[in-house]
């Protein structure tokens, strides 16, 4: 893949292809992908705090938090094409909640720009995984917030939003930075419920690589090789930053 | 500082949130699936009919359960041996196969497919036209950081080299401390381990989609494409597959730390 990124027709080396990556409509389509996985990842690790924070947070009952972890592990691997079609069940144009809104209070979400076969929809199918990787992910960190580092704010005469301030958010902020990166590359890489929802129609570099090979369009297996090689240069920068960011969040686990 | 008796009122709003944004559609899934597929009127159970009756369901269905098993036994005879040497003799290796394990983190599917696509290319057909060839072989790449995080955490909580030492003095030969001493001990990491490859390989669009192999997934993406009610149903029974080995996998994984593999999956 690496070499054939570099080679052209007549296997001879060129940087055509890397060059075309730049080009209308590659750029784009790494600018989509890119776009969704921000999207989802910035969404997804703010909602996924939220949730694992109240999961295992003092008075929660210990069930709701086995619940829940047992739930994430269950759903952060559930994904791809049955994902998809649960997905058009739910405000597809006659899912539920489509049909739930335009009975109840006539308000139609597919003129609202809510539909699934566009960005909105797949950000919407894709935090069905990102949440719960979140959760998986930031669960130990908030666990790792101790007791007794709150216990002696407050009795330094911190208020709650003072604790959080000068020792909640900097403690748990590598951690939270380096799930949210790491939510980023899970999104980036993402395809099968991409394709299943939109038929393949929404241009990110996956279903683009994959028209190459499942179309008709197989006439530069090259540029298909030239577009995964960009993916791979995305995530390789996703994980150089995301390494370095777990071994800092490490420093309060001992 | 006081501690809460009772659940925060903030816990509860955002518990019912993502409560209400995991069940919703799981519910809409349901009842598409208990409508029937000629008057589109609740509630009947023919779509599941349709599928329990379908050859297609069936076929593919073998092909990649089949495909999981074969899987599972490559990656297991391949890796337990190897990890087994690398913890006895060569620790020091132990980094730098964690560090290739996490390659396909950064070469996910759709990347990797391309890649394999041409480095097999020249192989012949029995190899590069079966699923059995090329797709078990590409989803051994993709089970290795699975079954290597599994495998790795049985095996340093055992005490490899006293077992060793003990099976050999005993005079047994390699093979017999292997598969009677050192496999009974890391049974459950094994257990793990399999579950896991056979949830991704029960699972896997991507590399069968660009290959064009019909397993499994691919026959519910047709399904989802031409059959609206009966995808409901298929779709609820491929969630209850899921379901089943990754709750296997938990209750494997809780007895000896199940390790991060658990939260990486291949699905999407």
């Amino acid at each position: 893949m690496l070499v054939g990124a570099f080679q052209d027709k007549a296997d001879d080396w060129t940087f055509a292809n890397i060059r075309l990556l730049f080009d209308h409509p590659y750029i784009d389509a790494y600018k989509t992908s890119i776009e969704i996985s921000l999207v989802t990842a910035l969404l997804g690790g703010i909602g996924g705090f939220f949730i694992a924070y109240a999961a295992v947070r003092d008075g929660t009952p210990r069930w709701i938090r086995g619940g829940i972890m047992t739930f994430s592990g269950v759903a952060a691997n559930f994904g791809g094409v049955p994902l998809a079609f649960a997905f058009i069940a739910t405000i597809g144009p006659l899912g539920l909640v489509t049909v739930f809104f335009r009975d109840h209070f006539g308000y139609d979400l597919t003129e609202h720009g809510i539909t699934l076969f566009g960005k909105t929809g797949v950000e919407l199918a894709y935090l069905y995984f990102q949440f719960p990787l979140m959760i998986l992910v930031i669960a130990p960190a908030i666990d790792g917030l101790r007791r007794e580092w709150r216990e002696a704010a407050l009795n330094l005469g911190a208020s709650n939003l003072q604790f959080w301030r000068h020792v909640g958010i900097p403690v748990l902020m590598p951690s939270l930075l380096g799930a949210m990166i790491l939510l980023f590359g899970n999104a980036f890489a993402a395809y099968a419920t991409a394709y299943s929802l939109t038929a393949g129609s929404i241009p990110i570099v996956p279903n683009l690589i994959s028209a190459y090979y499942t179309g008709n369009v197989l006439d530069n297996p090259h540029l298909a090789q030239a577009l995964a090689f960009g993916m791979f240069i995305v995530l390789a920068g996703t994980m150089a930053i995301y390494i370095p960011l777990q071994r800092r969040s490490a420093r309060w686990s001992k | 500082m006081r501690h809460r008796r009772h659940i925060a009122p903030s816990a509860v709003v955002w518990l019912l949130i993502g409560g209400l944004y995991f069940t919703i559609p799981l519910i809409a899934t349901l009842q598409i699936s208990l409508k029937s597929p000629q008057t589109g009127k609740c509630c009947t159970l023919e779509n599941y009919g349709w599928v329990l009756h379908n050859g297609d369901f069936w076929h593919t269905l073998k092909i990649s359960f089949m495909l999981a098993l074969e899987t599972v036994i490559i990656a297991l005879l391949l890796f337990v041996p190897t990890i087994y040497w690398v913890h006895l003799k060569i620790p020091r290796l132990r980094p730098v196969i964690a560090f290739l394990a996490l390659i396909p983190f950064v070469v996910p599917p759709i990347v990797m497919v391309v890649g394999l696509l041409k480095v097999f290319k020249g192989t012949p057909d029995w190899f590069y036209q079966q699923p059995w060839g090329f797709l078990a072989a590409s989803y051994v790449i993709l089970a290795f950081p699975f079954m290597f995080f599994s495998l790795d955490a049985g095996f340093r909580s055992i005490d490899v080299h006293t077992l060793t030492e003990a099976s050999q003095s005993l005079g047994a030969r390699w093979t017999t401390t292997l598969w009677r001493v050192i496999l009974p001990n890391i049974k459950a990491a094994a257990l793990a381990g399999s579950f896991l490859t056979l949830a991704i390989v029960m699972g896997e669009f991507t590399i069968a989609n660009l290959a064009a192999f019909h397993t499994f997934p691919i026959f519910i993406q047709y399904v989802n494409e031409s059959q609206g009610f009966p995808a409901g149903a298929l779709t609820l029974m491929s969630f209850a597959i899921t379901w089943v080995a990754m709750l296997s996998l938990l209750v494997f994984g809780r007895r000896k730390g199940g390790g991060p593999g658990a939260i990486a999956g291949m699905r999407r």
